[in-house]
């Protein structure tokens, strides 16, 4: 029984990874919504099934937050968005769908060879879930670094949060998982109205410090 | 411990104030009484964490008082309440030249208090979620704050400092986690495994390399939230961008507010034992930030950005002082912190009234400040000599410890060090010069301020400047037995 | 004896088999659609048509133009005939690994591809060329996949997988769901199907297999289509195989044990075939260029699943 308690939890926590490459493969915004509503859902999945196996009643509401907010409000508020503010349908790489690929790759191997040495004393379910949580972790900066648009940025940074809240379902026991839950989809709404609000289209280039500098007359 | 008996927990005070205050504010419309209620909440603020000096509450699960964050509370009480002062003359000018609407400012006054209650409750709270909530809610509120102006610059300023600080404070996060993956099969699950009095006295059972790894991911989070160097972009833009208040807070406190968070963790560290050193790691950003931030000051063109970079240089100091450890490197950057808080943020308040009255923040259009308001020019003046290090102010007698310190130790880690402060040195000299002498530019901006408003930007200034200039020359031994004490802790 | 019976049966089934599960696939992508569709025997009725017609061969192809068909028709169907389907007990059961399968099937591919060329046109070319990058993603993928299941299985015969996976021996693991979502994909490129290619048209813009056998005609055209259906059975059968080997007979089991195999095969296929025409009534064809993106793909999970065994190995 515990060993396919541990293979159900292992096999949700891949879908959730998997997503996070998908996102990396859509060159639409449409499907990188979609993708990541799916990628939510995986994780209430995730987050329920470690209440289940847990017996943490808690988590339960982590995994109503995940599908509610993350799942279902959030990719429609995106796509209403897009929508509203015009915002060109395909998304704009700084690197191509392969090498970003391939990077991700690269960062979940390195992630595995990070966490499972040095995670001996932890139970096997809590490493295996660490690992594949810190590569979603990465492949959700690699998105927001190799994708242009604000709106893939912002899902980038939310699949980033998908993956802390991975780890923090998979640690045993942790406590005040739910508020940071919380503290987390108020994050995401403010980001969200800010976009609105201040009809923020494409990321500005502005990770780019020089650029900016000059744009202002800064640099003689 | 029963429940009313809790009421009278100081530490409730000092954090229910600010946030009354806030919910006070939220609701008073007249920015005039606005900002005497903000600066008389401040003023109460700074008066309850003074009594906590005398009457330290026993450790909750949630919150504590320790010799360690103690002086930062009072630290942040008593800078948020000068710059409180200040702002009062500073939003009192905004509103005439029109740049600010009620709601804004209602907006403002509100958020201040609530930025001043999530740095306290990041400094009291004795679990490492808890911190982390009020690390992210001081983002939030700073980023409200720094778009005030609703200008395309504030507002990409305002963007870009919220997505770094966000993916900074999700990998801080994420850092979290893995020390309480680290403190779980030792403490137990529960509550127990987040708290630091709970952790510090086990340290030594918990895994080492997973401690190690949780460190560099709480370093590359908070450290972004600090401004070090890689991780620095949005610090000049948001210091640059938001009203010249914020940007006193921002440096003062906000920067030390998240090293503490990383000393903390340094200290779990420390008394593990086993670890990589965290040392190395945060030499090498604070060497980083230095040599950055001293080649940056020498291409500023804006008095704010100027000041921003300023801050990234001293916070690299003082991660270099505390990557150092020692008895005598960790007492320099402790000392640094506090004084770099003080000058930086008198410099904030000097700067805020300079730009308003030249109506600019062009450092070439600003000439003259000793000869058109020589109070306010000769005090902008000693602070920024202050905060180039000149000798016998306090930031002097910290960089000079942190140097001596490390020359004892790694004498070839100075020479980095010692070129970074030079050229800040004369990058700040060459800028000030201009700004300080010569025929008083023509003022474009404001009207001066009253006698009372200037009275209420030249008082916390001059009073910042004098305690870092005592602090160069005399420490009274209290004090100093203190600091050693908590240079002792942090191992 | 038994096995060189049940060898035949195998190698006679697979043809006969393979037109009808391209016939439901249509089927069951029309009724879906919306049509009314051919009859489930209309793949017959048209091999059988091609059959009788004569074979038009144009000026200027070579002798490489005849042959091709029969050795890829021959490559194919040999391989269909390796992969175990109702019963593990056939003669050429310990032969039939995944690279005897990979490279019989890239022989076949070789050939398409020369005799595509080979009529000197501009589509024939096109064809080819498209079908050589498509190959040259999907064979690693395919080996990467393989050396996965061999990791885990320690073998890379779909019989002996297929009865470590029913065996329990795995459980739900994580790289068996990767590498079957990998060798789905790579079944869909290689047998031409929706969003790599498309069966159904000869749009010069997209098609790549049917740009090759453009030029074919009469008993030619019907053995490369054969060889087509065949393919996509062959891919089926050697999913249901290795990732759903419920009900296979194994060695030594009566008729009944056979019978049951045989109706859990059927089972299987069918329900594959639903599955795929359902998918391709979803989607849209994707561009040709986002063809690598999507085999990339494929060889990305081949290689993560690897990964993911190395992780299930350290606990």
């Amino acid at each position: 029984m515990q060993a396919l308690h541990f293979d159900i939890a292992h096999m949700i926590d891949a879908l959730v990874l998997m997503m996070g490459f998908g996102l990396l493969y859509q060159r639409r915004l449409r499907s990188v919504l979609r993708t990541f509503a799916f990628q939510a859902t995986a994780l209430a999945a995730a987050a329920a099934w470690q209440a289940y196996i847990q017996e943490a009643p808690h988590l339960y509401a982590t995994a109503a937050i995940a599908l509610f907010f993350k799942a279902i409000a959030v990719p429609m508020a995106l796509n209403w968005l897009v929508q509203r503010l015009g915002i060109h349908r395909a998304v704009e790489t700084a690197l191509g769908v392969g090498p970003s690929m391939m990077i991700g790759v690269v960062l979940v191997a390195l992630s595995i060879l990070l966490v499972l040495p040095v995670t001996e004393n932890a139970t096997a379910l809590t490493r295996e879930s660490l690992a594949l949580a810190m590569s979603v972790v990465l492949l959700g900066l690699l998105m927001m670094i190799t994708r242009r648009n604000a709106v893939t940025q912002v899902v980038g940074f939310m699949a980033l949060e998908n993956g802390l809240i991975l780890a923090a379902v998979g640690a045993k026991g942790m406590p005040l998982v739910v508020e940071i839950s919380i503290a987390f989809s108020v994050l995401v709404a403010m980001i969200l109205f800010g976009i609105f609000f201040f009809r923020i289209r494409e990321r500005f280039d502005s990770l780019d410090l020089h650029y900016l500098e000059f744009y202002r007359g800064e640099r003689q | 411990m029963s429940a009313a008996l809790e009421v009278w927990n100081p530490l409730w005070w000092v954090l229910g104030v600010p946030l009354a205050g806030a919910a006070l504010l939220a609701v008073v419309p007249s920015w005039r009484i606005a900002t005497w209620i903000n600066v008389m909440v401040s003023g109460v603020t700074l008066a309850v964490s003074l009594g906590l000096f005398h009457d330290r509450p026993p450790p909750t699960p949630m919150l504590f008082i320790d010799d360690f964050n103690v002086y930062l509370v009072v630290l942040t009480a008593f800078v948020s309440f000068t710059t409180s002062v200040f702002s009062a003359t500073y939003i009192a000018r905004e509103t005439q030249a029109a740049r600010l609407s009620d709601s804004h400012l209602r907006f403002y006054h509100a958020m201040y208090q609530a930025f001043v209650f999530t740095m306290l409750l990041a400094l009291t709270a004795n679990n490492i979620g808890v911190l982390w909530v009020a690390v992210e809610a001081a983002t939030l509120t700073t980023v409200l704050m720094v778009s005030l102006y609703r200008t395309r610059e504030a507002i990409e300023a305002a963007w870009k400092y919220f997505i770094l600080c966000s993916v900074g404070i999700g990998l801080a996060l994420f850092g979290t986690i893995l020390v309480y993956i680290a403190a779980q099969p030792v403490m137990g699950a529960g509550i127990a495994a987040m708290a630091w009095t709970e952790l510090m006295p086990r340290a030594a059972e918990f895994q080492p390399d997973l401690l190690s790894l949780a460190f560099v991911f709480l370093l590359v989070g908070y450290g972004t939230k600090v401004g070090l160097a890689p991780l620095h972009a949005w610090l000049p833009d948001a210091h640059a961008e938001g009203p010249t208040p914020i940007s006193a807070v921002l440096s003062g406190l906000l920067l030390n507010v998240a090293l503490y968070a990383l000393l903390r963790f340094k200290m779990i560290l420390a008394s593990n034992g086993y670890t990589v050193l965290p040392g190395p790691l945060m030499i090498a950003m604070g060497t980083s930030s230095v040599l950055l931030a001293s080649f940056m000051l020498y291409r500023r063109g804006d008095i704010k950005r100027l000041f921003a970079y300023s801050s990234i240089e001293h916070m690299g100091i003082v991660t270099f002082a505390f990557g150092m450890g020692g008895a005598l490197a960790n007492f320099a950057g402790l000392m640094h912190m506090t004084m770099h808080s003080l000058a930086k943020s008198a410099i904030f308040f000097a700067v805020g009234i300079i730009s308003q009255n030249a109506g600019t923040k062009r450092i070439a259009d600003i000439r003259g400040l000793t000869a058109s308001d020589p109070l306010l020019g000769w005090g902008f003046l000693l602070c920024v000599l202050a905060i180039a290090g000149l000798p016998p102010l306090g930031i002097f007698m910290s960089e000079f410890l942190v140097v001596t310190s490390t020359f004892a130790r790694q004498p070839l880690l100075t020479l980095p060090l010692i070129l970074g402060l030079l050229l800040t040195f004369g990058a700040l000299l060459l800028r000030l010069q201009g700004m300080a002498f010569g025929e008083p530019g023509k003022d474009m901006g404001h009207p001066r301020p009253t006698r009372t408003g200037s009275a209420m930007v030249l008082v916390p200034m001059y009073s910042h400047l004098l305690l870092v200039a005592i602090a160069g020359l005399y420490l009274p031994e209290p004090l100093v037995s203190w600091f050693q004490a908590v240079a002792r802790l942090l191992g | 004896m038994t096995s060189f019976v049940l060898q035949v049966v195998q190698t006679l089934l697979c043809i006969a088999l393979a037109p009808l599960v391209t016939g439901l696939v249509r089927f069951v992508k029309s009724r879906l659609q919306g049509r009314r569709g051919p009859s489930l025997l209309q793949p017959y009725r048209d091999l059988y048509r091609l059959l009788q017609k004569e074979a038009i061969v144009a000026d200027s192809a070579s002798w490489l133009f005849r042959f091709a068909p029969y050795v890829t028709f021959a490559a194919v169907w040999l391989a269909a005939a390796m992969v175990p389907s109702f019963s593990t007990e056939m003669l050429l059961t310990p032969a039939a690994d995944l690279i005897a399968l990979v490279a019989l099937l890239g022989l076949a591919r070789f050939f398409t591809a020369l005799a595509g060329m080979d009529v000197g046109t501009s589509f024939g070319g096109i064809g080819a060329s498209r079908e050589m990058m498509i190959a040259s993603l999907a064979e690693p993928a395919m080996l990467m996949m393989t050396f996965t299941l061999s990791l885990l299985a320690g073998s890379t015969a779909p019989a002996i997988i297929g009865g470590f996976v029913v065996g329990g021996g795995v459980g739900l693991e994580v790289s068996l769901a990767l590498a079957l979502a990998a060798v789905v994909m790579v079944a869909i490129a290689e047998t031409g199907r929706i969003p790599v290619d498309n069966p159904a048209t000869h749009l010069e813009l997209t098609m790549v297999h049917e740009a090759m056998v453009l030029e074919y005609s009469g008993r030619h055209l019907a053995l490369m289509e054969a060889a087509g259906m065949l393919r996509l059975l062959l891919y089926m059968s050697l999913i249901a195989c290795i990732f759903a080997p419920w009900g296979v007979a194994q060695p030594g089991a009566g008729l009944g044990g056979l019978a049951l195999g045989f109706v859990a095969y059927c089972g299987k296929v069918a329900a594959m075939a639903v599955a795929l025409a359902w998918f391709e009534s979803m989607i849209a064809k994707m561009r040709v260029f986002r063809v690598a993106d999507f085999l990339g793909g494929a060889l990305l999970l081949a290689v993560l699943a690897t990964i993911f065994l190395y992780v299930s190995e350290a606990v």
